[in-house]
């Protein structure tokens, strides 16, 4: 009776919910992890609530609007530790796209009636706004990771998740490199590993859902890009999806605005 | 004066962040609002700039739960502009992948989130304690959807081979075989889903819907269909802006659909099981009927059991696309972008989702609109609150059990609420 468990918290920001939902695909060992932990709070999962504080709380999702900022405050002290899962809470997501541009315009373009739509100006990551003790990438992450990442923490030790490129993976996996063979534009070389070079394994270069590696150098890449009859504008559009606000691709696509 | 609320904050074991209030005076309802404060992602906006083949890894980010919808229709709208037809085994492949979404988003939906409204339980770990054989066979069947999407597509929450005109990469015949032991297993598991999903206790509460889903010469639809409803709807896709409008209320960020001759509509399993019934293969049906689940069905309580029975199909389907399927000599047919406006229309898990682009020559975005299945439901969903709790209050239903089954009620529609605040440019709008 004296064995606690300690308690899990999910909580959800701008966001598509596929983060969270990586904790439900988990078919093989999710009845094993929610006996190893308490699911104190996981509205998407379970509608049953337990008081903070919480022992790990992963976030997901990023930060639009005010009200979200003072609830991730709260968040904050009532967890030990916390964890981002994926691009949106790691990076501002696709979502993000708007700190490039005049978010009353986007509201305008999408709604009838603007004043009633509240949003900040910019979609930022957690890390923006309060202490983040790990930030799992990915877009969506890697449940292998999410579930190496939960372990970790509920034993004590460092999160075993390598932080070099997706070149690194397709070398380890014997895959032809699609940027050499085929002259496919790929931002494997500067994009976090994490997927297990998913998409050269389907012939196709990296979109970098995973944001930027350790160190990267995007302007070497993007060079080698335009040498190579990618317009500017393509340049820029490639490194403006999910991690565009991720600081190397950002200001990497800022040289090239038109 | 006699004032009650029913006022639930956020709703649980439903993808995104909504709640609900309903105001009652004098034993009758005087309000009900489904209020949806997702906040904004204004991807309608950013779409405009983007380049026709970067939409469908785009718009896969709406939904985590039901990507393959979103680049389904991203794609077949692209297509239409380009005048290119995905036919043969590229067509097949992408139904395919449709099936490993169904399979995946109902058995999460139905078991792991609704079921436990039924069985009286705050969610499915805790449900498992005392049913542990459902749950996991349930966790099972959700993994081999997933299995048919990871093989065919790289990953299961926003897969990465598909592009418009096909995919990237086709399987091989092997890989494909590789996952029929598991799905012919899963033909078992869903039968045995259908029957425990059919045993539930459902409140008696049959409604007079329009349902609105796609129609197929010969097909249970997946990609492609008429419009069509029990009400007399029957347009092709590309007319679905002089058909509907949507509206923005002031306590949502999702915006309303209406269809413009009458009200509101139905989307989603109960909506395609009703007007379809005839496409499904007679296995299929004879379970149905086994089930006395023989269209039509009009209580909303009982779509748990449709989208059982949806299950049972798309595995079924999912294992007849993988017996003949030979790969095609090339992974996709070549678009090449012209300048023009384009629909696609596909069915979600939840019900149908429409999209419409305007590319200029280069195949640049001009205009995106999106109308995803969740806000066509909202209004559906709000009147049948309104009606459950008038006839709560009427047969003395104890308010605590009202409030609940309220919950259970808008679950009845696998709300998703991410999804329905991707945002709806307005045609039309009222105060």
């Amino acid at each position: 009776m004296t064995d606690k468990k300690p308690k899990l918290a999910v909580w959800k920001f701008a966001s598509c919910d596929g983060c969270q939902l990586s904790i439900l695909d988990c078919e093989d060992e999710l009845l094993a992890v929610a006996d190893a932990v308490e699911i104190a709070y996981f509205p998407e999962a379970t509608s049953a609530e337990s008081p903070p504080p919480y022992d790990i709380s992963l976030v997901e999702g990023s930060i639009t609007t005010e009200h979200d900022i003072k609830r991730i405050q709260t968040i904050r002290k009532r967890s030990k530790a916390l964890v981002t899962i994926g691009a949106c809470a790691t990076a501002g997501g696709i979502q993000a796209l708007r700190n490039f541009a005049d978010v009353r315009d986007f509201t305008r373009t999408v709604y009838a009636r603007p004043e009633y739509i509240r949003t900040l100006e910019k979609s930022t990551p957690i890390a923006d706004h309060v202490f983040v003790d790990f930030e799992l990438r990915g877009c969506p992450v890697n449940k292998y990771q999410l579930l190496e990442v939960l372990n970790a923490f509920l034993n004590g030790r460092k999160p075993n998740i390598p932080a070099y490129s997706v070149c690194v993976e397709c070398k380890r996996g014997g895959v032809a490199c699609v940027a050499v063979t085929q002259g496919v534009a790929c931002l494997g070389p500067i994009t976090h590993a994490g997927c297990g070079a998913l998409c050269p394994r389907f012939n196709r270069g990296c979109y970098g859902c995973f944001g930027p590696m350790e160190t990267p150098n995007p302007e070497s890449l993007a060079d080698w890009w335009l040498a190579h009859g990618m317009q500017p504008a393509e340049v820029q559009r490639a490194l403006r999806t999910f991690n565009a606000y991720a600081e190397p691709f950002r200001k990497e696509s800022e040289r090239h605005e038109s | 004066m006699s004032r009650k609320t029913i006022k639930v904050d956020y709703l649980a074991r439903v993808e995104g962040e909504g709640g609900l209030s309903i105001k009652m005076k004098d034993d009758r309802v005087v309000d009900v609002q489904l209020r949806i404060f997702e906040p904004p992602r204004f991807f309608e906006a950013f779409l405009q700039g983007r380049s026709f083949m970067e939409v469908p890894d785009i718009t896969a980010r709406i939904c985590g739960i039901c990507p393959v919808a979103y680049q389904m229709s991203s794609c077949h709208a692209m297509e239409s502009i380009a005048g290119v037809q995905v036919d043969g085994m590229l067509r097949e492949l992408r139904r395919l992948l449709y099936c490993g979404e169904w399979i995946e988003s109902h058995a999460l939906h139905t078991f792991m989130l609704h079921a436990p409204d039924f069985l009286g339980y705050p969610d499915a770990i805790q449900m498992a304690k005392d049913h542990p054989d459902l749950v996991k066979l349930a966790l099972r069947l959700k993994k081999h959807g997933n299995d048919i999407m990871v093989r065919l597509a790289g990953r299961e929450i926003h897969p990465i081979n598909v592009r418009v005109g096909g995919f990237y990469r086709v399987p091989t015949r092997q890989e494909l075989l590789s996952l029929v032991d598991d799905l012919k297993w899963s033909r078992d598991a869903a039968r045995e889903a259908v029957e425990a999903l059919a045993g539930l206790p459902f409140p008696e509460f049959e409604q007079d819907y329009e349902y609105v889903a796609l129609r197929h010469p010969d097909e249970y639809p997946f990609n492609e269909g008429r419009l069509v409803s029990n009400k007399g709807l029957d347009i092709d896709i590309a007319d679905y802006d002089q058909h509907f409008v949507e509206v923005h209320v002031a306590y949502s960020s999702a915006l309303h659909s209406r269809l413009k001759k009458r009200d509101n509509y139905h989307v989603g399993p109960l909506a395609r099981y009703n007007l379809n019934f005839d496409r499904l293969p007679s296995s299929v049906k004879k379970i149905a009927k086994a089930h006395k689940l023989e269209p039509p069905v009009n209580n909303p309580f009982r779509s748990i059991a449709v989208r059982g029975l949806e299950t049972l199909f798309a595995v079924e389907e999912a294992l007849r696309i993988i017996e003949s399927y030979e790969p095609p000599p090339l992974p996709y047919v070549e678009v090449v972008p012209r300048a023009g406006t384009g629909h696609g229309c596909t069915e979600a898990p939840r019900g149908i989702l429409y999209h419409r682009y305007t590319l200029d020559d280069n195949g640049i975005v001009l205009d995106a609109r999106i109308v995803p299945p969740t806000s066509q439901n909202q209004k559906t969903i709000e009147n049948d609150l309104w009606r459950f709790v008038e006839q709560g209050i009427a047969t003395n239903m104890e308010h605590d059990l009202l409030a609940h089954t309220c919950e259970q009620a808008i679950r009845n529609y696998d709300p998703c609420i991410s999804c329905s605040t991707h945002f709806l440019k307005l045609d039309f709008e009222q105060v």
